[in-house]
């Protein structure tokens, strides 16, 4: 197709192993450890999506044999008038497994960004960490910190080169840069949107109702510590994938600042204490 | 009681073949079996892991240790598919030793975690079938399980043993108990204990146990027997 073309984008459906120009050298193996871009392995000529699906689903699986990708989460990233609030579960499952309660959710891009992860953990965490490099590597070129914006592009762009094969990731990039506080939405299938409020995960829909009813721009900063905590907080209670302890931080003008992590534990007591 | 229906019109039992197009899956993959557990301490790490080799009813073999010695001061578990576990061994080796060949140091144990990482998502299409758990001393001696808890289970029987190590070393679920440092000595006592444990309940785990006990003074290596059933 003519725009796939142009999109730079290959149907790799389509792509023939026997007359394709590519030697078995050239296609990424075991030792392709100089590749200078990063190059993933995929099984030839079979959609990887459909090749995963029978070890990673359990019912028409091989015995004994489940690669479980690591799912489940709620995350939420707010603005208001003191800047950006940011606030994450720390559970991962794999399956109905709980592998850690202790998952840093959060990655600290630099003092000016943050991204936070749901889905699939190991997709979240490898594309981000090159996010990471890419704003590192454009500071070290042109002197100057990248933006909220082309971070979150590059971000989108990165993933939009895999749609289809079956990555899993709901990313909120958050900083702040010269137009002021940035909050971006970028998930596995490219799509990239701005906002002032977003949550992802499959606690997500907790998350909305409790932010929702307490959110006003004009909040004040322990104001807005509170409704973000207890949003994630009413969320693990609810949802099952999520829970661990509540991970908060606050994008500032000078950065961002760690506000909190505390067990949701001890968090339950504490708001079953006020109501009394 | 044998149906009519089977026999023709001659006496003899009637041929069933099936004439259609048949489907025949490859898997790629089996499952081995064997358990791995690292505990990290003040000053020690322990990697151990059973011996037992499994393929569905059978066993392979009943030494065929998971853990990897990689450093002086870092030693990997790998268990799941036993092909999957070798080759990425053998990845893992050749490029510590590209590593040392040009940087002319080993790599610490956090940066072997970091890269094997990136080796295990260089396969996202076409995963590794294989649960790993590094465990190490970084530089200054004090030492890091590199899947953030200091204590981790992984393999056929992880569920079994992580919510004991959880009650044990992390003090989970427990009031108004004194919440004292992990000595080396009890938690060799409880690594052996908790595999002995294992051993009784799931079948893919026994024959023996394999620690080791990483130090700065290096790695030392204590073999157990287990249940041979």
């Amino acid at each position: 197709m003519a725009l796939l073309d142009v999109c730079g984008i290959s149907d790799w459906v389509k792509e023939d192993t026997f007359s394709s120009q590519k030697a078995s050298v050239d296609r990424v193996n075991h030792f392709n450890f100089a590749a200078l871009e990063p190059e993933l392995a995929v099984p030839i000529g079979v959609d990887p999506a459909e090749f995963l699906k029978p070890f990673t689903d359990c019912e028409d699986g091989v015995e004994g044999v489940t690669i479980k990708l690591k799912h489940g989460t709620t995350t939420l990233a707010f603005k208001f008038q003191h800047g950006v609030m940011v606030a994450v579960d720390s559970r991962a499952s794999a399956g109905s497994y709980v592998d850690t309660q202790l998952f840093k959710k959060v990655i600290e891009i630099n003092p000016y960004l943050l991204g936070t992860m749901s889905g699939s953990a190991a997709d979240c965490v490898y594309w981000e960490r090159l996010l990471a490099k890419e704003c590192r590597i454009y500071k070290l070129r042109n002197k100057e910190r990248i933006s909220v914006s082309a971070a979150s592009k590059l971000l989108a762009n990165m993933v939009a080169n895999y749609r289809g094969m079956g990555l899993s990731m709901g990313t909120m990039i958050c900083g702040w840069d010269k137009k002021g506080p940035g909050l971006y939405y970028v998930d596995d299938n490219g799509l990239r949107l701005s906002g002032n409020m977003f949550s992802t995960g499959s606690g997500n829909s907790y998350a909305y109702g409790v932010m929702d009813s307490g959110y006003r721009y004009d909040l004040t900063v322990p104001e807005a510590y509170d409704l973000a905590q207890r949003a994630i907080f009413h969320a693990t209670h609810r949802d099952a994938y999520s829970g661990g302890t509540v991970n908060m931080y606050h994008m500032q003008e000078t950065g961002w600042i760690k506000v909190s992590q505390e067990d949701v534990g001890e968090l339950y007591h504490r708001f079953a204490a006020e109501k009394k | 009681m044998i149906s009519a229906q089977a026999y023709g019109g001659n006496g003899k039992v009637k041929e069933y073949h099936y004439t259609g197009p048949v489907e025949h899956k490859f898997s790629p993959y089996a499952f081995n079996g064997g358990t791995v557990l690292a505990v990290a301490g003040e000053d020690f790490a322990l990697v151990a892991s059973d011996t037992r080799l499994s393929e569905g009813y059978s066993i392979h073999s009943r030494d065929s240790p998971k853990c990897y010695k990689l450093t002086d001061t870092t030693v990997i578990g790998c268990s799941g598919f036993h092909g999957d576990c070798l080759t990425l061994t053998k990845i893992i080796e050749a490029r510590l030793k590209m590593y040392k060949h040009s940087n002319n140091k080993s790599m610490t144990s956090g940066a072997i975690a970091a890269m094997l990482s990136t080796i295990l998502y260089g396969r996202r299409f076409f995963p590794y079938y294989v649960y790993n758990i590094i465990g190490g001393l970084d530089e200054e001696g004090d030492s890091e399980t590199y899947k953030q808890d200091t204590y981790k289970a992984g393999g056929s029987a992880s569920a079994m043993l992580q919510p004991l190590l959880d009650n044990q070393i992390g003090f989970k679920n427990m009031e108004n108990v004194e919440q004292l440092p992990l000595s080396q000595e009890k938690a060799v006592q409880l690594v052996k204990d908790v595999f002995i444990s294992a051993a009784e309940r799931d079948v893919y785990t026994g024959d023996a146990l394999k620690i080791c006990i990483i130090t700065k003074e290096g790695v030392r290596e204590e073999i157990v027997p287990l249940r041979k059933d």
